[in-house]
């Protein structure tokens, strides 16, 4: 159990100090990388509540696919971030405050919260005894049954934002020398052929 | 001492909160607005999987899963949206993007 609890305060105060280096840091590759270090601990968070596959897609979604993502604009992107920098502490006090009220909702929400006894009965999907199968395959066996088309409409999604982000990015530049088959198989010799006679001894 | 379910609800609204701030810390630069959207739906994952531990309902695991897809597409639009801007107005800028003001 302490062990548990020391896990925890670690990982909680990496994610929250992490996070606050995010939005206060003033080069955007350091915040990424303070992302990066953010998600790593809530994977960890995940597995300490026993959720092992959420924790490892975590790391393979958010840090290999999401944060690199971020990285690679970042890099690629030529901005002077000092610049977009500027006056924004004017916007402070106006963040604190309703930061700090929805702060304050969620506190009243979790401190008047008690679960309808019933709740516990009502579970959708039961989690089976970890000793039985392990959480991986626990999931599996409910995504591909339970929730197979929110499953397929996921992959739908996805399919979306990568035709979309490919269609949104990519661009025909002029002066590009691309293969194009059909009209290589149109061309015919005598378009692009003529033959001369040429005369003994009045070639120039 | 053992750790419960308010600990983990207590952080996930700090980070929740902390990406609301962080997006009016950044007003200017649309990829830290993007990097604290990203932190609040880390805040509502955890939310769900602490629920579905503490419930001992897979559900809430299933649908973090989604949130996960819904987020990774996000990204991509949103940085691809960003680099077209880029590429059109050399600025990523907030208060630039107004061409559709009227």
């Amino acid at each position: 159990m302490m062990v548990q609890a020391l896990a925890f305060y670690l990982f909680a105060g990496i994610i929250l100090l992490s996070s606050f280096m995010v939005i206060t840091a003033r080069n955007p590759v350091h915040s990424v990388l303070f992302l990066i270090l953010a998600f790593f601990n809530s994977a960890g968070l995940f597995i300490l509540l026993g959720a092992e596959f959420i924790a490892l897609l975590m790391v393979i979604v958010y840090v290999g696919a999401v944060a690199v993502l971020f990285l690679f604009v970042v890099m690629m992107l030529d901005i002077s971030f000092a610049d977009l920098r500027k006056g924004a502490m004017q916007y402070v006090p106006m963040g604190l405050i309703i930061g700090g009220v929805l702060l304050a909702e969620l506190v009243f929400m979790y401190g008047a919260w008690s679960f309808a006894p019933e709740s516990v009965a009502n579970a959708a999907s039961p989690t089976p005894a970890p000793a039985d199968i392990p959480n991986t395959e626990a999931l599996g066996q409910v995504l591909y049954t339970q929730y197979v088309y929110p499953f397929q409409i996921a992959g739908l999604i996805l399919f979306v934002a990568m035709v979309g982000a490919i269609v949104l990015t990519h661009r025909t530049r002029p002066g590009v020398r691309r293969q194009n088959i059909a009209e290589q198989h149109t061309r015919k010799p005598e378009d692009v052929l003529s033959i001369k006679k040429v005369t003994p001894r009045t070639g120039a | 001492m053992v750790i419960g379910m308010e600990h983990y609800l207590t952080l996930a609204g700090l980070l929740f909160t902390m990406g609301v701030f962080g997006i009016f810390l950044n007003r200017k630069n649309v990829i830290v607005i993007l990097m604290s959207v990203e932190l609040m739906l880390l805040a509502v994952n955890i939310n769900f999987v602490t629920f579905s531990s503490y419930l001992n309902d897979l559900t809430g695991q299933v649908f973090t899963m989604f949130i996960l897809t819904v987020a990774a597409a996000e990204a991509a639009i949103g940085l691809a949206i960003l680099v077209v801007f880029f590429r059109n107005k050399g600025s990523i800028a907030v208060e630039d993007i107004s061409a559709m003001k009227g």
